[in-house]
Order: structure tokens, then C-alpha cells, then sequence
């Protein structure tokens, strides 16, 4: 069973279940670190369709694990779209209304170009070769995903976490091609604590004697053990104390009494080791290190002189942000220092702090409040967009 | 947000002061009652600030836009001027520094709009002078030690703050308890005296 959905997870590489737009030698990405990528490809999704003047499309952006399977069933676990909840037929992202694109990001391991895609150069996966991706490259292979549609101007752009982060960029690199932004659960940088955790996670894949330096592909062995301890750690972060505490407090796994071994008698232990373990079979160690390293390299401010409310002057950008109280991944300080440069900017703001114990992951979950802010504010921006409803 | 709904007559005189197609700012907005109203009626771009999560949620389902935030500390991230009118409705009492506020609103604002409860008028002096006791009226429904409402003021009160900051008035409505707008000719005691509440368009 593992072993099937990690052979899957492998071949959705090079040939995902979804649709696929491939950039030839004459299309190189540009990135951040200052080569071309060329060729690359991007795996991505689309529901709905596009109206006649290109006016309705919403850009989805997935966070660090996500993919672009954001509301049909993910082909590696079988399991619902990630934003299954909030996006299709009749939900508040309404399928029959809006064209909604969701692309895997360059880096990832779904289908779009990423360190265990093959190097043309080498024949051979890239691993550590890959230059590395920075969101801003990312929202950059989005913006020739969008071009091929034609669409001069998004509708939307929205997502949560490493999603937040890639819609930020979206609305400071392409003002005028964003109608209304929704980062939720984000910030315009990287805390050092969030580095802190991330270094956490990379060293555990880099520690896997697996690992081999990211050749790994070569041994047919990969590092599971590293990158399912990097998912344990990660995992605590998109939790709270709080919510930890409700769903398991300090209750023994399948057992009376403690054994007094390093078995996992506690159940947050055995919830821990199962999500590492599920992880492995679906995502790739290297793309988790470039990934992650994404996140780290995020400073706005700092790609606009330091100050940023100058990533944001003169923005005529609509924008909404979501936190959540429990979240200590990006605490709500993170989006009120958002807001404060929208402000200074004299953009169009709203921001509202959602009062859960869920943590950071709240925002992919069923939440009553998230889902009437993010239908209120679509509606008035469809509304001042002349998007008329069904 | 810090005064009972039947007081929010103040609003309609405040839409009347605001041309069509204006920026404004609304800093204490509550649930967004003023600023959809101006949406509808004089088509403004309206952007809110409100203290309590609660009406800023409220706020955002409604398609209004508004975010959290304390009119004492973070008026200070917006720019000069970025607005054409800032409006401060019931909120001013209950703010900790209303003369930063009011200096605050003005730097943001091409013009300000304020409204507060008067605490000059007969009904409060009354109930001072006669119970020795501090004013629980309809209107002014706390107890002192638990009232959000820690600044209150006269109109005359208001005007010599207005003064002291260089603000100019350049239009001042007393209400009187029914919500009706007292003659403009009356002299200031008279509206001290009998105005329930106050709405001044400012300048600087």
C-alpha cells in the first residue's frame, strides 16, 4: 500500500494526473538566483471556465505540502482536494461561477519542475543541481501559466501559509494583474523561528544516511526516516497547545498502562509517527529541503528597500487577510504588520483574526468564520468587478 | 461599539455632511452601519477600523472594508491626508488620548467628522446635582466602574479643545433626545444645555 502510493507519487513527476504546460528552450524562467530554467513544465488544475472576458479566473496557491489537486481527489492518496471544502460546484468558491487555476509550484514534487524531476543535462534527476526556487520565482512561473489563458488580470489570488506568502508576491510583483488578494495565515517574511524549525526539518533529511547528498534516486532507497521525522516536527507547528491537549491530552495508545519502553504509548506520539510515515509515500525529501528553503528566503519588505509599504504604493489591489488566534507559525502579528503597510499604503484593506484553537492549520479546515469572511469579501470585489452573479 | 443603537441618530446627520464619491475613513465603525450606508446612498470608497473582532468580522461578511484595530495606537500607520473625510462617530469618549486622536484624525483627514454624546446636557447635570450620583441614563446605560466610556466631555469642552489644537470648526449639529437637530441660531449654552449629543465637521 505505501509502497504503491510512493511509486505513484513517483510517477506523477514526470507524468502527473492533471494537466500539464511545458516551456521549451525558448521560454526560460528566470530565477531569483540568477540562472535560467529551461526546459520546465507546470503540473496544474483547472475547474470551471473561463467567461469570454477572461474576467472571472481565481489563481489557487498551494501551501508548502500541497498541490495543485485542490478540489478533486488527490491521485496519490485517493483522499479529497485540500480546499475540497471551500472550492467547487455551488461552495463559496463556486466553480460554476469562476475559472479556478491551482498550479503545483516549480520546486514541487506533483508534476511541475522540482529537484526530482529529470535534468536534461544529466539525464538524471536533479537533486541538489536544481538552482534554488524562491517564491518570487514561483509567482513567476504562475504568471506564464496565466498568460497562456490569456487572463491580463486575475480575478483572485488567494491562499493560505507558503500559499499566502506566494499571493503577497503576486500582489507586489503584479499589481495591476491582481484584482483582490486573500493571503490568509501568512506574513511578508520568515520569522527566525520559523527558519529555526524549517533548519530542524532539513537536517533530518540531510542526517538520513538515505539521503546521499539528494542523489538518492541512483540507490532506490530514499531517506523516509529523515523526512518523516522534518513532517513530526513540522506537524506540531500547524497545531496548538491548546488543540494537542483537546484531541489527545495524555492518553495511552491501544494500551492500560505505560510500558516503560520507547514504543509510542501516547497517542499524540502514534498520530505523530502515522502522519510522518503517510507523508513520505507522497512527497519528495529534496523538493521538502527546496521548499522549505522558499519559505526561508520570503522577505518582502526586503525586496522593496527594506520598507513594506513601498512593495504596495499605489496598489489598487483589493485585499483581505485572515489569521487565526492559535496560530504560532504566523501569529497574527505577522498579518496586522501587513496590514499596517496596506495602510500606509493607502491600499484597500480588510483583515480579520479568526478566534480558534486549531492553530495554523485552521485555515484548511471547515471554519465557519474564515468561510463568511472569504464569501464576503468575494462577493463585494465580484460585485465592484462587474461580475454579476448566476 | 460603545453606545445603544437608539443613539445612532447621529449617523444620518454625519451621511448628510459627506459628499458622493469621497474617501472615507471610519474609525470606530462598529458592525459597518455608516459605511454601508454611504456606500449605498453617496457611493463612497469607505474603509473602517473597529476595535471588537466580532464587528470587524461582521464588517468583512458584509463586503465592507474594515479591519481590526484600536483608534489610540494605529492611527498612526496610516498616511497624511490619504482621506478625504475620517469620521469618529460615539467613539471619542471612550478613547484613552482623544486630543492625540482628534490630532490623529485631523493629519489623516482633509476634514474630520466627530460625534459624541454630551455630557452638558440637563438630564446628566440633573441626575449629578440632585442624586450626587454619576449619570446612568437610557443613553448612558454604564456604571462608572464599568464603562468603556473614560473621556467624556461638553460641547463647550469640545470646542475649547478644537481651539487649543488649532481645529476649526466649520460645522457643529446638536441633537436633542429625540434626534432632532436643534435651530443652528441657539447660542453655545443653549446647545451645551439641551443638545443629547453633538456632530462636528473640523478641519485643519
Amino acid at each position: 500500500m505505501a509502497a504503491a502510493r510512493a511509486l505513484k507519487s513517483r510517477n506523477e513527476v514526470e507524468n502527473p494526473t492533471s494537466k500539464v504546460l511545458k516551456f521549451g528552450a525558448d521560454k526560460p524562467l528566470a530565477l531569483a538566483a540568477g540562472v535560467m530554467l529551461s526546459p520546465f513544465q507546470i503540473a496544474y488544475q483547472t475547474y470551471g471556465t473561463l467567461n469570454e472576458a477572461r474576467s472571472n479566473a481565481i489563481l489557487v496557491c498551494h501551501a508548502l505540502t500541497g498541490d495543485q489537486h485542490v478540489a478533486n481527489n488527490n491521485p496519490v492518496t485517493g483522499k479529497p482536494g485540500w480546499w475540497d471544502v471551500l472550492i467547487g460546484p455551488g461552495k463559496i468558491i463556486d466553480t460554476e461561477r469562476f475559472f479556478v487555476i491551482c498550479s503545483n509550484v516549480i520546486g514541487g514534487c506533483l508534476g511541475s519542475t522540482g529537484p526530482a524531476s529529470i535534468n536534461p543535462a544529466t539525464g538524471k534527476p536533479y537533486g541538489l543541481d536544481l538552482p534554488v526556487i524562491t517564491i518570487k520565482d514561483m509567482v513567476r512561473a504562475q504568471a506564464m501559466l496565466v498568460d497562456h489563458y490569456g487572463i491580463d488580470r486575475l480575478f483572485c489570488v488567494l491562499g493560505g501559509s507558503m500559499g499566502g506568502m506566494q499571493v503577497l508576491e503576486w500582489a507586489a510583483s503584479y499589481p495591476e494583474r491582481v484584482f483582490c488578494a486573500l493571503p490568509i495565515a501568512t506574513g511578508a517574511r520568515h520569522s527566525a523561528q520559523n527558519i529555526a524549525f524549517n533548519e530542524v526539518g532539513r537536517q533530518a533529511v540531510m542526517a538520513d544516511p538515505d539521503w546521499h547528498g539528494g542523489t538518492y534516486f541512483e540507490t532506490g532507497k530514499r531517506p523516509e526516516k529523515g523526512l518523516a521525522v522534518a513532517r513530526m516536527a513540522a506537524h506540531i507547528t500547524y497545531l496548538s497547545e491548546a488543540a494537542l491537549h483537546r484531541k489527545f491530552g495524555r492518553n495511552l495508545q491501544d494500551r492500560e498502562a505505560l510500558t516503560f519502553g520507547f514504543d509510542a504509548d501516547f497517542q499524540i506520539e502514534s498520530y505523530l509517527r502515522h502522519q510522518g510515515m503517510t507523508f513520505v509515500d507522497r512527497f519528495d525529501a529534496n523538493s521538502y529541503l527546496y521548499l522549505t528553503r522558499a519559505m526561508d528566503y520570503f522577505d518582502l519588505a526586503a525586496d522593496h528597500g527594506g520598507l513594506l509599504a513601498n512593495a504596495f504604493v499605489g496598489t489598487s489591489t483589493r485585499f483581505c487577510l485572515v489569521s487565526f488566534t492559535s496560530d504560532w507559525l504566523f501569529p497574527t502579528e505577522e498579518s496586522r504588520a501587513v496590514v499596517h503597510a496596506l495602510n500606509a499604503a493607502g491600499a484597500s484593506v480588510s483583515f480579520v483574526e479568526i478566534e480558534t484553537d486549531r492553530g495554523h492549520d485552521a485555515f484548511l479546515l471547515d471554519e465557519p468564520e474564515l468561510f463568511a469572511a472569504i464569501n464576503g469579501f468575494l462577493r463585494s470585489a465580484a460585485r465592484a468587478r462587474g461580475l454579476e452573479e448566476l | 461599539m460603545t453606545v445603544n443603537v437608539a443613539q445612532r441618530v447621529d449617523l444620518e446627520v454625519v451621511s448628510e455632511i459627506i459628499p458622493p464619491q469621497v474617501k472615507v475613513l471610519d474609525v470606530g465603525c462598529g458592525e459597518g452601519e455608516l459605511l454601508q450606508l454611504l456606500q449605498e446612498t453617496r457611493q463612497v470608497d469607505g474603509r473602517g477600523v473597529e476595535i471588537s473582532q466580532r464587528g470587524v468580522n461582521e464588517c468583512v461578511a458584509r463586503g465592507l472594508s474594515v479591519i481590526q484595530g484600536d483608534a489610540d495606537t494605529d492611527l498612526v500607520f496610516y498616511p497624511d491626508k490619504g482621506f478625504d473625510f475620517v469620521v469618529l462617530s460615539q467613539t471619542l469618549q471612550a478613547t484613552r488620548n482623544p486630543r492625540k486622536v482628534l490630532e490623529e484624525l485631523l493629519r489623516i483627514g482633509d476634514r474630520a467628522i466627530v460625534s459624541f454624546p454630551n455630557f452638558g446636557h440637563w438630564k446628566v447635570r440633573f441626575s449629578l446635582f440632585f442624586n450626587g450620583r454619576m449619570p446612568v441614563t437610557k443613553d448612558l446605560p454604564y456604571s462608572w466602574y464599568d464603562t468603556p466610556n473614560i473621556h467624556f466631555c461638553t460641547i463647550r469642552d469640545f470646542v475649547s479643545l478644537c481651539d487649543e489644537i488649532g481645529a476649526k470648526v466649520e460645522r457643529a449639529t446638536a441633537l436633542d433626545v429625540n434626534g432632532k437637530k436643534i435651530r443652528f441660531s441657539m447660542p453655545w449654552w443653549f446647545w451645551n444645555f439641551f443638545g443629547q449629543q453633538a456632530v462636528f465637521l473640523l478641519k485643519r
